[in-house]
């Protein structure tokens, strides 16, 4: 693994008004690992992939993503490094009023200007990376969940980020659509040797992709292991959600 | 810059807050009509606007400017007519359709019409999170989403603004041939007479301005929506209610500024 971490925070708060969501959060993703976020909810999940994507700035704290230190950089150098980030977004985010071919082009038509003809075969290939080759012409409102996850994913991947952030990307999927999710996420890690940062509750998927979990409560990590470590030596809370887990997925 | 961003606590501080922001929103969007010229995406979406704005307004704007003009024939005629000055509804028609009436009343068809489907658009746009998704993929939201609408709203109030006067001259004429026997053609022109190309570049002035003024809210309100869709109700409500404010001072202050000053 690189000395240089693609994501690292140190001692990172984040409060909203008097209410401290994010409280003394240390955490360093190397290149190429997935990093999976679980905890209960409210726990502040989804504040963290914020900040680490540049959507939020920490209260104190050191971020620094990609090598740049988030307090640092410039707005005017933010578009830049966002270029290299990718987010799949909780409802996939996907503009109603484009197709899902015209939604995975959005970053080469809008934001690089590439010729049609490149970004038609960019497009084509991210599609069909996700198994939607022949559903670019439907329109968000035209397909299922799962389609549309895929489609934000292959938006997310186009651009071939260095680091991509998942928000719940497997909620509200049934079990075949969401191992089909974490395969994606595993390949494209592996392939392309992007870091990946998962915020999820579906803990079974985590185990089987994850390089590390981190649980989440109350703004702190308390356990960062490997999905065998996390099953040999959880923390109590840990075991805890593990076994209300188990609880909620025995039929 | 970017536009989903956390509350600001307190009670002046959130106010100050959201005024910079449409200020700057304004500013920010005005500057961005070379976009309009040079990308192709953005001026297709800019003339989709124009039609969104122009075709969807015209059916109320046709009706109100109607009745506007047939309403205040009525009234004047009936006053006027106790000084056997019913030709003086034409004068009064003209000027005040051209200096007040005829942007005012853009403004606030506009503001109800298009201004709250803006805000309910981006209120959904962002509570949805398409706009930190645009935000996340480098695509500034604002030449993306706020150019073409302010744009096409700037031209389009005052082009709707001049058909709300012209429909309203009608009204009025109408009703000055059937009500206070005043030929068609006579009362026409008596209303050009009246009209001064100082009133009209004016008021086409004013509208333009509304146009900005209902744009720029409604964009920064549909930006600052939370709370999924109560949120998007109560911001759409809230661009309708500060349109309409805006619209009432702003035409004031132009007023002052060109007929006091």
């Amino acid at each position: 693994m690189s000395s240089d971490p693609a994501l690292l925070f140190r001692a990172v708060t984040k409060a909203f008004g008097t209410r401290r969501v994010i409280d003394g959060l240390d955490l360093a993703a190397e290149p190429g690992e997935i990093l999976v976020i679980i905890g209960p909810s409210g726990t502040g999940k989804s504040v963290t992939l914020k900040l680490a994507s540049t959507q939020l700035a920490p209260t104190s704290g050191t971020i620094r993503v990609l090598g740049r230190d988030l307090a640092a950089l410039p707005p005017r150098d933010l578009p830049a490094l966002r270029r290299r980030l990718g987010y799949l977004f909780q409802s996939g985010a996907l503009l109603g009023w484009k197709t899902l071919a015209e939604n995975v082009a959005l970053p080469l038509a809008e934001r690089d200007r590439l010729p049609p003809a490149q970004i038609e075969g960019r497009v084509r290939d991210a599609l069909a990376e996700v198994g939607l080759a022949d559903s670019g012409d439907l329109y968000p409102a035209e397909v299922s969940g799962g389609m549309l996850k895929r489609a934000a994913f292959a938006r997310a991947i186009i651009e071939n980020p260095e680091l991509l952030f998942f928000d719940e990307p497997t909620s509200g999927l049934d079990p075949v659509m969401s191992r089909t999710i974490d395969r994606l996420i595993q390949q494209i890690a592996r392939a392309r040797r992007a870091t990946c940062l998962v915020v999820t509750h579906d803990l079974a998927g985590a185990l089987r992709y994850a390089d590390r979990i981190a649980f989440l409560k109350g703004g702190r990590f308390l356990q960062v292991a490997t999905p065998a470590e996390l099953l040999r030596r959880p923390h109590p809370e840990v075991q805890a959600f593990l076994k209300a887990q188990a609880v909620e997925d025995t039929p | 810059m970017t536009f989903t961003r956390e509350p600001t606590p307190g009670r002046i501080a959130p106010l100050l807050a959201a005024l910079g922001r449409t200020a700057t929103l304004a500013g920010l969007a005005l500057a961005g009509l070379p976009a309009l010229f040079a990308r192709r995406d953005t001026r297709a979406d800019f003339l989709r606007q124009l039609y969104v704005i122009g075709i969807g307004s015209l059916a109320v704007a046709t009706v109100v400017a109607l009745f506007t003009g047939m309403i205040l024939g009525l009234q004047l005629g009936i006053a006027f007519r106790q000084f056997s000055q019913e030709l003086m509804v034409a004068f009064t028609l003209s000027y005040a359709m051209l200096r007040e009436m005829g942007p005012f009343m853009t403004g606030i068809i506009l503001a109800a019409c298009v201004g709250s489907a803006m805000a309910a658009q981006l209120g959904t746009m962002t509570v949805n999170e398409e706009v930190a998704a645009l935000e996340m993929m480098g695509i500034d939201p604002v030449r993306f989403l706020v150019v073409p609408r302010l744009w096409a709203m700037t031209v389009m109030a005052p082009l709707l603004s001049f058909y709300t006067c012209v429909l309203a001259f009608l009204g009025g004429a109408l009703v000055g041939y059937t009500q206070l026997n005043i030929p068609f053609l006579q009362f026409i022109g008596q209303v050009l007479d009246a009209a001064e190309v100082k009133d009209l570049y004016v008021g086409l002035l004013k509208a333009a301005i509304f146009g900005v003024l209902i744009s720029a809210i409604s964009c920064a309100v549909g930006f600052a929506t939370t709370q999924g869709a109560a949120g998007v109700g109560a911001s759409t409500r809230r661009a309708v209610i500060l349109s309409f404010l805006a619209i009432l001072i702003g035409g004031y202050f132009i007023t002052r500024f060109f007929y006091v000053f």
